[in-house]
């Protein structure tokens, strides 16, 4: 491990800037061209449902194409955080936000944001599977048809790729035409992975997407995430700390709604800064 | 709780729910055995000769050969009653005054119950109504009539604390001594000569026009009628019930106006129909004047109207119903609001529409109080699609009720009034089956 930088110090830097960002990666990683930009950033940026602060005054680059993982006990707001990038809760009308949340330097709650274009853009897998009550098939071509591809060789070719990359082709290839509410758990979710790839976003969210899985199925995936760094920018919430030290570049802790700390994951694990994160990640959390 | 008393009560509770579907099946039982007995009886029964006469000259059906031979072989049998007649009036000149004033008035009393019977006697005028130009089509009724021709009814009025009793005077009795006397075992004998009572599958009963008022033919034109009046008000509801419901479950705002709204929708659904009706007629009619005056248009929009409250409140909860999670995943991948109620929300929501929309159908077809004042007339010939705009229909619902106690003969047309019953049962049976396929295919293709 190379560098130690505090955390606290480059969030408050401007997006977009190169400059020392770099340092954050593991060198054995840092092979990825054009990555290393801050993507998402969030600036003193708080989550309320009502009067609950449910996300209290995060700051933090999450840097383009490369893999961030979000751990941190039940109910600290790691998924409120992760929903608010591509502004699903605003289906909760409580829900309302202060600070700023950047997207490659744009606002994302301003006022002249399309949330439409911004979705299709930050893609996301949610804890639990939801694929809608269609054909395999239909699931995964909905996002394409959506966004304009109509010709059924063009939409075959993007639903067997899809399903290829998300591990589950060999499994529904035979069935495209079948219910999709007809998979299992974890079919499902590899399903509902698939089916955020096929619109080609630009980030990935990913809500436990291996909770439901089993250990071969979660090989899948965390290899999935592996292939697809370098390509697209990548956030993970996991409970599983095997799980974010093996596919993760990058590591925030939450506790409490509070961003505890964020740190290159080999550093987060090996020599964490705060005793809570070390209580944590060490399982003598209570 | 004890394991005891919970299967105790587990076991009351079953027992109840049993009791109380058996309670229904019952009644469901008592309702629709006579329906169906009753209303099968107007198209299958044992018609006379006088039927295959009235289908030949009112409809053209029938072979005119078969038909030809079979009313001179009844005619042959007629003729000796005739005959009788010819004689008696004969007698009745040789009587002494007195006598035969006495006479008169009963023969002309006898006159009546064979006109009645076997339809015009000869040397009577051309009648103007139908239904006198044809004796009993029915055998079950001409056995009624026989029974006039039979025996005169009185009434004994000698109690008078009593109500009166109807009692019977046999004719062959009061014409004894007279040549008429023979006529009357002559009739009970020969009835079957004289009508040809043979077992009839009338099925144009459902396709064909009436004639005179219901007295022959069959009940078309109100069965096209419902079908126009429910599909028409389906045509206007439907649509706009969903598109009222996706309004307040996906875009209107919570507050005063929304929970007004949505109170005075409730509150609509339980308006009585008859207030529908009335409003129809001031607003659609007199108001709007989408027709002059009443019309199968009018109608439609009366029910639609009435319906609507039903239709919203169903497809609200049924949208309702689709889990969250299918509209995050549409959103989440980037498809707009109303994309995301097209494509996602609406499908799922598909079944538990179309379940409001089904028993809106069928109170659609079922009314009567909307479409008196708007759309239903008592007779009248089945309608054009290019006349919905202009002219009014007769309709089961209110033809039935017209039939029962509005109707000159409802006496006599117990028959028609069942087999309307059973026509519209089964047109809402049909329409439900219809949709419970329907929704079954939709649920199964959402499911897996
Ligand atoms: N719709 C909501 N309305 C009100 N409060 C909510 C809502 N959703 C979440 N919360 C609260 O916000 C806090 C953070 O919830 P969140 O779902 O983000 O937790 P989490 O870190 O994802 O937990 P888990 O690991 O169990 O998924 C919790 O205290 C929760 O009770
Ligand atoms: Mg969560």
């Amino acid at each position: 491990m190379l560098m130690t930088t505090d955390m606290r110090k480059t969030s408050e830097s401007v997006p977009g800037q190169k400059s020392t960002r770099e340092i954050y990666l593991p060198p054995q990683r840092s092979t990825i061209t054009g990555g290393g930009n801050a993507h998402i950033a969030a600036k003193e940026f708080s989550i309320y449902y009502g009067e609950f602060e449910a996300v209290k005054k995060v700051s933090a680059d999450i840097l383009s194409k490369y893999v961030t993982a979000i751990i941190g006990p039940s109910g600290c707001g790691k998924s409120t955080f992760l929903r608010a990038i591509n502004r699903m809760n605003d289906l909760i009308p409580s829900c309302h936000t202060t600070g700023a949340l950047l997207f490659d330097g744009e606002d994302i709650y301003g006022k002249f944001t399309d949330e439409v274009l911004l979705r299709k853009k930050v893609g996301m897998v949610f804890q639990k599977p939801n694929p809608f009550p269609k054909s395999i098939f239909d699931n995964i071509a909905y996002g394409p048809r959506l966004h304009g591809v109509n010709d059924k060789k063009k939409l075959m070719e993007i639903v067997e790729r899809s399903l290829r990359k998300a591990a589950i082709w060999d499994e529904v290839c035979d069935r495209l035409d079948k219910n999709a509410l007809g998979l299992s758990g974890g079919q499902q979710q590899r399903l509902c992975v698939a089916r955020t790839l096929a619109v080609e976003p630009e980030v990935l969210l990913l809500d436990e997407p291996t909770s439901a899985l089993d250990p071969k199925a979660t090989a899948k995936i965390e290899d999935l995430i592996q292939d697809l760094r370098g390509s697209y920018t990548i956030m993970i919430v996991t409970h599983n700390m095997q799980q974010a030290s093996r596919v993760s570049d990058s590591t925030m802790f939450f506790y409490e709604g509070i961003l505890v700390e964020q740190a290159p994951t080999a550093q987060l694990f090996t020599n964490p800064k705060d005793s809570i994160t070390e209580d944590y990640i060490t399982g003598r959390f209570s | 709780m004890n394991i005891g008393t919970r299967k105790i009560l587990d076991r009351s509770f079953t027992a109840v729910g049993i009791g109380s579907i058996v309670v229904m099946a019952l009644a469901l039982m008592i309702v629709v055995v006579p329906i169906v007995y009753n209303g099968i009886g107007a198209v299958f029964f044992t018609g006379t000769v006088e039927h295959r006469k009235m289908l030949h000259a009112e409809f053209k059906r029938g072979d005119s050969q078969n038909l030809d031979s079979e009313v001179a072989s009844t005619d042959r049998y007629r003729a000796k009653v005739y005959d009788m007649l010819t004689g008696f009036e004969a007698e009745l000149e040789t009587m002494a005054p007195e006598k035969k004033t006495e006479y008169t008035a009963k023969y002309a009393q006898v006159q009546s119950a064979l006109r009645a019977l076997l339809g015009p006697l000869p040397g009577d005028p051309e009648p103007m109504l139908t239904r006198f130009k044809y004796g009993q089509t029915r055998w079950e009724k001409a056995e009624e009539k026989l029974h006039d021709l039979l025996y005169e009814s009185k009434w004994d009025n000698s109690n008078s604390s009593v109500m009166s009793k109807e009692f019977f005077v046999s004719r062959a009795i009061s014409f004894e001594g007279t040549s008429l006397a023979r006529l009357f075992p002559y009739v009970k004998e020969n009835l079957e000569n004289m009508l040809h009572p043979e077992f009839t599958f009338y099925w144009g009963f459902i396709t064909d026009s009436s004639v005179d008022s219901h007295f022959f033919g069959g009940i078309w034109p109100e069965i096209q009628g419902t079908f126009f009046l429910a599909i028409g008000a389906m045509l206007f509801a439907f649509p706009l019930g969903v598109v009222a419901a996706v309004y307040f479950t996906e875009y209107a705002k919570p507050g005063f106006l929304n929970s007004m709204l949505r109170s005075a929708n409730s509150t609509l659904a339980g308006v009585p129909s008859i207030v529908f009706g009335m409003f129809g007629l001031a607003f659609f009619i007199n108001t709007m004047k989408v027709s002059e005056s009443k019309s199968v248009i009018a109608g439609a929009l009366t029910l639609a109207i009435m319906i609507l409250p039903t239709i919203i409140r169903a497809a609200e909860e049924a949208i309702l119903a689709v889990p969250k999670t299918y509209r995050e995943a549409s959103l989440s991948l980037g498809s707009s609001k109303w994309n995301t109620i097209a494509t996602v929300i609406l499908p799922a929501a598909l079944p538990g529409i179309l379940t409001g929309g089904v028993i809106s159908l069928g109170r659609a077809a079922g009314e009567t109080a909307p479409i008196i004042f708007t759309a239903a007339v008592s007779v009248g010939s089945a309608i054009g699609l290019a006349d919905v705009f202009s002219s009014p229909t007769p309709a089961l619902s209110w033809n039935i009720y017209n039939l029962a106690s509005e109707h000159e003969a409802a006496a006599q047309l117990r028959h028609v009034q069942y087999g309307m019953v059973l026509a519209l049962v089964t047109i809402v049976l049909l329409l439900n089956l219809s949709a419970i396929v329907l929704r079954a295919r939709i649920s199964k293709k959402l499911k897996c």
